[in-house]
């Protein structure tokens, strides 16, 4: 990847991540779960990133090892730090870690079980200022009732419970905690899946404001194609634990180079009945990390398949400027994208 | 919705309550539709307007402490005879058959709707037997045959799985297959694919419209997805708050909507054929909670284009604006 290091929040090298299989009455291990499996990308200051790929592909896999939630197999998470140093945050120990974790922040799925019920907003959103040292609790209710109008809500909320709010408003609670200590990376793993239709244009919109006002880096993990084009600006598409493609949203979008992809944006039902279109409908389902296909994980179910898919993987090469795809007839193919 | 085709379906006016100690949650409140036979109608709306409330309301099975207080169900039978539902025994016999039998039920949890103690194929051989009153060699037969037909590889095998071995994808077929298994005129799904990804979501769109055309069995496709109804329905309902504040074919919803909720909604969805990173629209505040119901038309708090001094005093009635489409708003009131 040519990006040049100096440019870059994040790296990702060869990241593989593998789950023991355990059976039986002494749990020996017999096989593994390839959950994550040699994935390299990287991440520039201010921009939207995304991981998008259907279920099970390992896209949480991955934000787990990026926060440290999970201990990588092997790779190297390489993560520039606010006074300027790299550090490969797969290596480091726990003590070494600490600092770092209020500079990666999470946003997660589901804000109806990640808020605790019997904590106020002051508490919830001033947990991780008084964690952090801000012992005083009139500077950190000021600093919470600052955080609370930043997410759209009243300050006037923040004695109240959580219950008390829309799936939506808890979503705004989640984003004013995330950002409590100023973090350099926000990881968002499917922030809007669990809201209604209407309640997610305004959480996108919400995020889309604050990266321009903040400054804010965003790693974005979702199923949903549609929120994901509306996000990001760029995209990379796993299969399988692997990244098959990346690129920039315009390009990935409209000039896939990747028949998974061109499968998945023919998939998308567009909301206009004018546009009801033969869709390319996969056959079979997603294989299975334990036991993946040999070659080109994909080719079982890729319409374009040659002899050589099934014997030799293919490498993510960058096809065109910031295109990077991985499939042995990448360049001679034609595909589809979003009409 | 066409004078020209006879209904299948025809909900009146239906109100279900539901009694509670802190007050009456009115889930579902004055909702009139028809669905058409063989066709397939979507109902819209968000989360909470009482869309699965309307679905239980027509298989009689809501739960207690709801209760259908008011409006009539009308099922036509294949002689076009109407039954009030409303009026029947939710467990009696009539009631019964019908549940199963005529109309096929898809939730969208298929893992909470099986047995985790039966194998797919014995419920799936327990509700033919149940209906169709044929012997049990002969009931696994139509079972074995009601997996194949859903796309589910290996049904002589799979047929003695239990749920929780099946992929979510799979999961949803056998579900599938046990609402189609007794050939039911009317197929209700409730979400069917919303839990699923994009290309399993597919196959299931595929198949659901493939077994419509071979047996003209009408669906009622109950979603938050407005991808899926565009693509999947001939007419769609629009609810809020429990009322059905317009009705068209899926053309008119899409390109010429009436009602400012149903253009508010359709703006506010990221689709994917809308350029990246452009702000969304979106729909003002947020539902009301259903124990304080706005007064006059539910939409009034939150409408741009309400008319002061008559749409928080009044209610709008469902009124045709031609072209089979229906609007209840004041904005069309004279025009209608
Ligand atoms: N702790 C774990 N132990 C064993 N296997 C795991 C574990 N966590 C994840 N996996 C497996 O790793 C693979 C990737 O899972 P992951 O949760 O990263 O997928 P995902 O892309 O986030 O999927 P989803 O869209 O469903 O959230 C799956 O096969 C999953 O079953
Ligand atoms: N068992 C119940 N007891 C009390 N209120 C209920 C019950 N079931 C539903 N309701 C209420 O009835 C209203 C309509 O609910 P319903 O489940 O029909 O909504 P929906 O349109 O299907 O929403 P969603 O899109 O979230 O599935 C909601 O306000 C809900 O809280
Ligand atoms: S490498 Fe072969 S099988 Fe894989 S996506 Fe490309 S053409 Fe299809
Ligand atoms: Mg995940
Ligand atoms: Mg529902």
């Amino acid at each position: 990847m040519k990006a040049t290091q100096d440019q870059l929040l994040l790296e990702v090298k060869n990241l593989r991540k593998f789950f023991p299989i355990r059976r039986g009455f002494l749990q020996r291990i017999v096989g593994q779960v390839r959950a994550v499996d040699d994935v390299s990308f990287f991440i520039r200051p201010g921009e939207t990133f995304s991981l998008v790929g259907e279920s099970g592909c390992g896209k949480t896999t991955t934000s787990r090892c990026i926060l440290r939630a999970v201990r990588p197999t092997s790779g190297q998470i390489l993560f520039r730090t606010g006074d300027g140093r790299v550090v490969d945050v797969a290596a480091l120990s726990a003590d070494e870690l600490k600092p770092l974790r209020r500079e990666m922040q999470m946003i997660f799925q589901d804000p109806f079980s990640s808020l605790n019920p019997r904590m106020t907003l002051l508490d919830i959103v001033g947990e991780p200022l008084l964690v952090n040292g801000m012992t005083d609790r009139a500077a950190r209710t000021e600093r919470v009732a600052e955080l609370l109008k930043l997410v759209g809500l009243r300050p006037e909320y923040m004695r109240r419970f959580p219950h008390a709010f829309s799936g939506g408003q808890r979503q705004r609670i989640g984003i004013a905690r995330a950002l409590a200590l100023h973090p350099r990376l926000v990881v968002a793993d499917e922030p809007v899946s669990a809201l209604d239709v209407s309640v997610q244009a305004q959480i996108l919109n919400l995020m889309l404001d604050l990266q321009s006002e903040l400054g804010l880096t965003y790693l974005f993990v979702a199923h949903d194609l549609s929120v994901v084009k509306h996000i990001s600006e760029r995209v990379a598409v796993m299969y399988v634990g692997r990244l098959v493609e990346m690129a920039p949203t315009q390009d990935l979008f409209y000039t896939p180079k990747h028949p998974y992809t061109e499968a998945l944006l023919s998939a998308v039902p567009k909301p206009d009945p004018r546009l009801r279109s033969k869709r390319i409908v996969l056959q079979g389902s997603v294989a299975d990390p334990a036991n993946p296909p040999s070659g080109c994980y994909f080719h079982p179910r890729c319409r374009y398949a040659a002899d050589i898919c099934s014997r030799a993987t293919p490498t993510l090469v960058e096809l065109e400027p910031g295109h990077f795809v991985a499939c042995h007839r990448a360049a001679e193919l034609k595909l589809t994208g979003v009409v | 919705m066409n004078d020209q085709r006879t209904p299948l379906l025809s909900v009146r006016d239906l109100k279900t309550y539901f009694f509670q100690d802190e007050g009456t949650v009115k889930a579902v409140d004055g909702a009139s539709f028809d669905v058409a036979r063989g066709q397939t109608l979507g109902i819209v709306g968000e989360s909470g307007c009482g869309k699965s409330v309307t679905a239980r309301s027509i298989l009689r099975i809501v739960e207690a402490p709801g209760r259908i207080v008011g409006g009539q169900i009308l099922w036509y039978d294949a002689k076009g005879q109407p039954t009030d539902l409303t009026q029947l025994d939710p467990d009696g016999h009539q009631m019964r058959s019908l549940r199963g039998r005529e109309i096929g039920l898809i939730f969208q949890e298929p893992m909470t709707s099986f047995s985790p103690v039966h194998t797919v194929g014995n419920q799936i051989i327990e509700a033919i037997r149940l209906h169709m009153g044929v012997s049990k060699a002969e009931a696994r037969r139509r079972a074995i045959e009601a997996l194949r037909q859903v796309g589910i590889p290996q049904p002589e095998r799979r047929i003695d799985d239990y749920a929780f071995q099946l992929s979510g994808g799979l999961r949803q077929r056998a579900m599938i297959a046990v609402a189609l298994s007794c050939d039911p005129r009317l197929l209700i799904a409730d979400e069917p694919t919303t839990a699923l990804d994009v290309t399993t979501q597919a196959q299931i769109l595929d198949l659901l419209r493939e077994l419509q055309q071979q047996r003209g069995m009408a669906i009622m496709l109950i979603t938050h997805n407005l991808g899926v109804v565009a693509e999947m329905c001939d007419d769609v309902v629009v609810m809020y708050l429990g009322r059905v504040v317009e009705v068209g074919s899926v053309d008119a919803i899409f390109h010429q909507a009436k009602h400012p909720y149903t253009r508010a909604l359709l703006r506010s969805i990221p689709a994917i054929t809308t350029p990246p990173r452009v702000k969304l629209h979106t729909i003002t505040g947020s539902i009301p909670h259903p124990y304080n119901r706005p007064s006059g038309c539910p939409f009034h708090p939150r409408c741009p284009e309400r008319l002061r001094g008559l749409c928080e005093v009044a209610e709008p009635a469902l009124r045709a604006v031609g072209n089979g489409q229906s609007v209840s708003c004041f904005l069309y009131e004279n025009r209608a």
